[in-house]
């Protein structure tokens, strides 16, 4: 404690040229831990989403296809046809005979209650939908097989879109009427889910879900769309298929049978996208392990530079304090208090870069926080491993300073001017 | 208390026996001190002097244990360290001798008080006593109040001063000062001076290296080195009675 003291004494001989020197040692350690704390939101963002999909699902879309010559070559009326196909669920269903399959139709539509409008997302389903989905009922009930079987015009409706539709009143009961005059019965109001995983553009808080039987029903296959002008007309049957299955240990054979089945049909037009939340999770946390490798390169590298500067800075104190050395040395220091003189020196030196320098590291996030709107996560294990090191690369790079300053010659030193 | 030196009973506390000390130069070999013996018994205030180049500061070197002889013995407290390691050394250096330099050689960053305590904290005796010691000490010099002053704060004198109370501190075998008022103008010089004589009356033991001869006359005896050998040992008191009678 007491050779701390004097090193942090001596230290302040040359306030400045050791604020200098720790610089890049605090340089060094607020950039990792920034670093560290923008990479690891970032990947957490990232790996929440794909397990909000579900680590367990295989999730086929249909997509549009780029716009060939097919398409331009259609006469206006005859509709362009494209996507998933109901035989195509069925195959799946039969290939994964334990896995959930589950259909969806999304189908745009302005919904009205009333004075309160909104136009969004009619999602046609089945009733294992909100299982595969990971999402909950908050009030009433799911959609039933026997809703299914009878066609029946009962909806459930996201948070966000009871919030639109209800601002005042309980949605339970209440009928809400799409733009072709049907009339769909609230049934269910589902929990706030929050999270992106919905139909393009939209998270399923926003959407009105109703039996795939009655979506058919009622909007059938085609979609007139207009735009700038031109009238288009699409063909659809389903516009994804969500499956779950029982393990995620299944769901690389699972995605392979899938591919098989779906992308080989759409080959030529290219609009079936298959997406597997669990080759993303790994992917993610692969490049997640990649990122971490940059960063401890990097960090090396900022930490030598640091580290080269303290033991340059070194080297001159122990020039400098030549005559010390020999009168320590004339008093009875032993070769090795003289080392542990300059070691302590040296590491409170790089220490004191390292605490600054986490805490300049922990508030560039803040910032980034706030300015970035990037979600930041630091770790307290990062903090430590960071001031550790810093301590650590003093004590490295002040060994050679302090062999030479032990192995002088006490005569020579004390003759040293 | 005047003794004979045919009848010295005090004891020897350092001695060298045939001390030689060679450095190579080349091939060439350099006899900074050859076959030199001599005592140092308790209580005596001894001065060593010469020409430049006679050998003065090797003896002093190797007096100090800064330095091991080329041959010969070097014995402190009666016992033989001419072969000790480098830990060893500064052990012995560290309990046995005070060390007084010409230029005070504290530690600047360090108070007063920090830097009388260094010689003791080496040996891991630092606390409350080494702090009592300190002040006592310092009072002693006459330096009582400025324990928490750094040492450019200080006069040449009253570093000086500081630098003897430090050498005290681990209650040395000896004291061996290097020409140890080299920088002092003449006032101040006298001040050191009867400082050192005040202490050699409390039975301290002091060797100071000079080419001064006022402050050798201070001495009991003189030892004259030339070429690296003992020229001659004066007994100061003789030769001052001598210098008197006539
Ligand atoms: N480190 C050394 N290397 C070589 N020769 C030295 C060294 N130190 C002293 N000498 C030589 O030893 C002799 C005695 O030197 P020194 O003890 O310094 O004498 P003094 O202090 O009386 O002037 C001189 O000739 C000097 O050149
Ligand atoms: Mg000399």
């Amino acid at each position: 404690m007491r050779t701390v003291k004097l090193g942090l004494k001596s230290l302040m001989l040359h306030k400045l040229r050791s604020c200098l020197t720790t610089a890049g040692i605090l340089f060094g350690v607020a950039s990792v831990i920034a670093m560290l704390a923008v990479g690891e939101g970032a990947s957490k963002e990232a790996l929440d989403r794909f397990r909000d999909m579900g680590v367990t699902n295989i999730l086929a879309r249909s997509v549009k296809p780029p716009d060939t010559q097919q398409s331009s070559s259609q006469s206006a009326f005859s509709a362009m046809a494209y996507g998933l196909l109901y035989s195509e669920a069925d195959l799946v269903q039969s290939a994964l005979p334990k896995a959930k399959v589950v259909r969806v139709r999304e189908v745009q539509r302005p919904l009205m209650r009333g004075e309160y409008f909104r136009t969004t997302i009619v999602v046609g389903t089945e009733t294992d939908f909100i299982e595969v989905t990971n999402m909950h009922i908050s009030e009433g009930r799911w959609l039933s097989e026997v809703d299914d079987q009878t066609l029946s015009n009962t909806c459930v409706i996201g948070a966000s879109l009871a919030n639109t539709l209800f601002p005042l009143e309980n949605p339970l009961g209440q009928t809400i009427l799409t733009g072709n005059d049907d009339r769909y019965v609230v049934v269910g109001v589902l929990e706030y889910q929050g999270r992106a995983a919905g139909p393009a553009g939209t998270t399923y808080d926003e959407c009105m879900f109703i039996p795939m039987s009655t979506s058919r029903r009622r909007f059938g296959e085609e979609v007139s769309t207009s735009s700038g002008g031109s009238f288009k007309r699409e063909r659809i049957e389903l516009n994804e298929v969500k499956v779950k299955l029982e393990t995620s240990e299944e769901v690389e054979s699972a995605a392979h049978i899938m591919r098989d089945l779906l992308l080989e049909a759409h080959k030529q037009q290219n609009d079936v996208e298959i997406t597997v939340p669990l080759e993303l999770l790994k992917q993610e946390e692969a490049s997640k392990r990649m990122f971490n490798i940059v960063l401890a390169v990097i960090a090396s590298i900022s930490l030598l530079v640091g580290g080269i500067g303290i033991m340059n800075v070194m080297l001159a104190t122990v020039t400098e304090r030549t005559r010390e050395i020999g009168i320590r040395r004339a008093l009875g220091a032993k070769r090795k208090h003289i080392i542990q003189q300059f070691l302590v020196e040296a590491g409170v030196l790089s220490a004191l870069g390292g605490v600054v320098g986490v805490l300049l590291g922990m508030l560039v996030p803040i910032g980034i926080e706030a300015w970035f709107a990037q979600k930041t996560i630091i770790l307290v294990p990062h903090v430590l491993l960071a001031f550790g090191i810093s301590a650590a690369v003093g004590v490295v790079f002040g060994i050679y300073p302090a062999w030479r300053a032990a192995n002088m010659d006490p005569v020579e030193a004390l003759r040293h001017e | 208390m005047t003794q004979s030196p045919m009848s010295d009973d005090r004891k020897v506390i350092a001695e060298f026996v045939d001390v030689h000390r060679h450095y190579m130069m080349g091939t060439n070999v350099v006899r900074a001190l050859n076959g030199v013996s001599m005592q140092v018994r308790q209580g005596d205030y001894l001065a060593i002097m010469g020409r430049s180049g006679s050998g003065k500061s090797t003896m002093l070197n190797l007096l100090g244990c800064l330095d091991r002889p080329t041959s010969g013995q070097y014995l402190v407290g009666g016992r033989d360290v001419s072969q000790l390691d480098d830990d060893a050394l500064s052990d012995v250096r560290g309990r046995e001798i005070g060390f007084i330099f010409q230029s005070f050689n504290l530690i600047p960053q360090l108070t007063v008080l920090e830097n009388l305590e260094v010689p003791l904290f080496y040996q891991n005796r630092v606390g409350p006593e080494s702090r009592a010691k300190a002040e006592h000490l310092a009072r002693r010099v006459g330096l009582g109040g400025r324990l928490d002053h750094r040492p450019l704060e200080l006069s040449g004198g009253q570093q000086q001063r500081v630098a003897i109370a430090r050498a005290l501190m681990n209650d040395p075998l000896f004291l061996l000062a290097d020409e140890a008022t080299g920088n002092l103008d003449s006032n101040t010089e006298l001040e050191i001076l009867a400082l050192l004589d005040e202490l050699r009356a409390e039975g301290v033991t002091i060797v100071i290296v000079t080419h001064n001869e006022n402050v050798a006359l201070r001495a009991d005896k003189t030892l004259w080195l030339k070429d690296g050998e003992v020229e001659q040992l004066v007994d100061n008191r003789l030769a001052q009675t001598g210098g008197g009678a006539s």
